[in-house]
């Protein structure tokens, strides 16, 4: 992020204008920097018109590496490099091999999936979270603006944002 | 999004705001501790320090400590850790199975929950440690690692191993799990923290979490993609658990009908436990709004369920060892109910088939007093559910002359208590430093205006 770009931050009190607002906001063609609210708002992010995150699949591939991991393993370990009769079962025998398979299978996507989603969100510990308004974690939803990306002037937006319902419009810069 | 039945009844009561739920969680965390938690504390380290020292004459002396003897080679051991990983169980059932079924009064339980799984976890992954004796070996015993035999590798058809990875990827995935939904509220407390200390630990707790609605999003996708990883995997477990038995030629353990059986059995004692915690913590720390009388009662429905299909089970095993006509299994039924530990197999009968049945009286199932004294009852009759099946079916053989009983020892009941003591210790400072409720959700299902969106 450039340092030192101005921003127009709207407070809003309740979840439902907020959706109305996000909407109305973009239609009138302003761009909206990013929404920072205290609590998951469902369909925010089609609001946004973010693009459906892909870690589904980020977590399916990280599942099929541990069971290819878990099942290479296992059939390596007791078929080639130290083949032993136990029950009488061949030393590649699939059923008993299955439990550790699906463990794996779930830690390794699991993990996978959890990792990746820290990276791309660049949570990690002692990261400053550089909010716009502290009230965001507690019980207000912050809308900010990049004033920067707007071609309307500030005031147009401010105006715009009392208009769909924001409680306070702040501006600061960061 | 979904729509809530107006008729349905509201998950918090007493009119609380967003900014309500902020302050009530967050002012446990930030306040002193009382004297009730100063003094629960203090009771739950003298039951660690008791257990350490059993731990300590056991590692130094071996498992002869214990009451095990030639015929009964396994009792409160595995008893205690198959005990230990069925309570677990619930944290797991509230949070990702009731999460895919979009039941939203799951949401001021789950936290508590599963920092129980994760504790039970713990205490139940001491006893397969601690019976090996030297356990600094137990690495090579149970993973495989490259070792000195020239790679002789553990064995991959044994349901002993199976559990090894089963338990220890429960608990590796319901900590994530847990963590994962306690980011957004560490940063709630790190933007209140007035004091160094607290903004320091919380700010790191928190990842520099920010709340944005990109995160939000995938945030919640991680979420469901783990209920969903999670729900097979608690499943899994106990099932895994049940092979430790059901996969030996042992008259009363070989039986089919173990995984469902036990994973019934687990859920209903982790249930249990659940109630007996949050009962004790919705009193102490005056959380009546957010954990209601619905929600108790909701978890009672479901003890009564798990219980009966528990009770069904038992009769199932009973039907099975006559309906085979094998001279074995129907001895090992008839000694379980009239032989030399007949009074364990009717404590057990009492306790988890009779007990629950109570909940069918509406009075009863929304009774706090009740619920808390049969919600323990429920946890001392799913004890006996394993010893039972473990010791009975061990302590009379193929081999009549090699016949013996089982008693414990105080060693035996020391290291008991020291998973007491692990178990409390933890959830006690977990009460106090962490928010015991998860605040992100519980706001999501409170309406702030009468606005609707279109």
């Amino acid at each position: 992020m450039e340092k030192g770009q101005n921003y127009l931050v709207g407070i809003f009190n309740d979840e439902d204008v907020l959706l109305k607002a996000v909407r109305q906001v973009r239609e009138k063609g302003v761009k909206i920097f990013e929404v920072y609210t205290p609590f998951p708002v469902h369909g925010l992010e089609d609001e946004l018109g973010y693009k459906k995150t892909r870690l589904p699949i980020a977590a399916f591939l990280f599942g099929l590496t541990g069971t290819i991991l878990a099942l290479t393993m296992q059939m390596w370990m007791l078929g080639v490099d130290w083949p032993m009769i136990i029950g009488g079962k061949d030393f590649v025998s699939l059923p008993p091999f299955i439990p550790v398979t699906f463990e794996l299978t779930v830690l390794i996507s699991a993990f996978g999936m959890v990792g990746t989603f820290m990276v791309v969100s660049d949570l990690k510990p002692y990261k400053d979270p550089n909010l716009f308004d502290k009230r965001s974690t507690d019980d207000k939803h912050v809308m900010a603006i990049n004033l920067g990306n707007n071609s309307l002037a500030s005031d147009d937006i401010k105006s715009i944002l009392s208009d769909v319902g924001a409680e306070e419009v702040n501006e600061t810069q960061r | 999004m979904q729509a809530t039945s107006s008729l349905r009844e509201s998950l918090v009561t007493g009119g609380k705001t967003v900014h309500d739920v902020t302050q009530d969680i967050c002012s446990r965390v930030e306040d002193k501790p009382n004297k009730t938690w100063l003094g629960a504390m203090t009771l739950s380290l003298i039951t660690l320090g008791i257990g350490a020292y059993a731990v300590f004459m056991l590692l130094w002396d071996g498992i002869g400590v214990w009451g095990l003897n030639k015929t009964v080679g396994w009792a409160w051991d595995i008893t205690n850790f198959v005990w230990w990983v069925g309570i677990g169980h619930a944290g797991t059932l509230i949070s990702a199975i009731l999460l895919l079924f979009r039941q939203k009064w799951r949401m001021s339980i789950n936290r508590a929950a599963e920092a129980m799984t994760i504790f039970a976890v713990i205490c139940a992954l001491m006893f397969p440690a601690l019976h090996m004796g030297r356990l600094w070996l137990g690495f090579y015993w149970a993973l495989p690692l490259p070792n000195t035999f020239g790679s002789l590798w553990v064995n991959f058809n044994s349901p002993l191993l199976w559990d090894v990875f089963a338990i220890s990827t429960y608990f590796s995935v319901s900590l994530v799990f847990w963590y994962i939904g306690l980011i957004p509220d560490f940063a709630t407390i790190r933007d209140r923290a007035t004091n160094k200390v607290s903004k320091a630990v919380y700010g790191a707790l928190s990842f520099g979490w920010d709340g944005a609605a990109k995160t939000w999003m995938r945030y919640e996708s991680v979420a469901l993609i783990l209920a969903g990883l999670a729900t097979p995997l608690v499943l899994s477990v106990h099932t895994i658990v049940s092979f430790d038995f059901a996969t030996s030629v042992i008259p009363g353990w070989h039986t089919t009908i173990f995984p469902p059986y036990f994973v019934a059995g687990a859920i209903f004692s982790g249930f249990a436990m659940v109630l007996t915690l949050m009962i004790v913590t919705r009193k102490v720390y005056k959380l009546e709004d957010y954990i209601t009388i619905y929600h108790i009662e909701l978890m009672n429905i479901v003890i009564t369920i798990t219980g009966s299909i528990v009770g069904i089970a038992y009769i199932t095993e009973f039907y099975m060892a006559w309906y085979s006509q094998v001279p074995a299994e129907g001895y090992a039924f008839l000694n379980r109910m009239a032989g030399p530990y007949s009074w364990a197999y009717w404590s057990m009968m009492t306790c988890n088939v009779i007990s629950p049945q109570l909940f069918w009286i509406k009075k009863i199932r929304t009774s706090i007093a009740a619920t808390f004294i049969i919600s323990i009852i429920v946890n001392i009759g799913m004890w006996f559910e394993r010893f039972v099946i473990i010791v009975t079916s061990l302590h009379r053989d193929y081999l009549p002359s090699s016949w013996a009983y089982f008693s414990a020892t105080r060693y035996d009941v020391g290291v008991y208590l020291f998973t007491f003591g692990i178990f409390f210790t933890l959830f006690f400072l977990f009460a106090k430093f962490f928010p015991v409720i998860n605040m992100a959700e519980v706001k999501s299902i409170i309406k702030t205006s009468s606005e609707k969106k279109d």
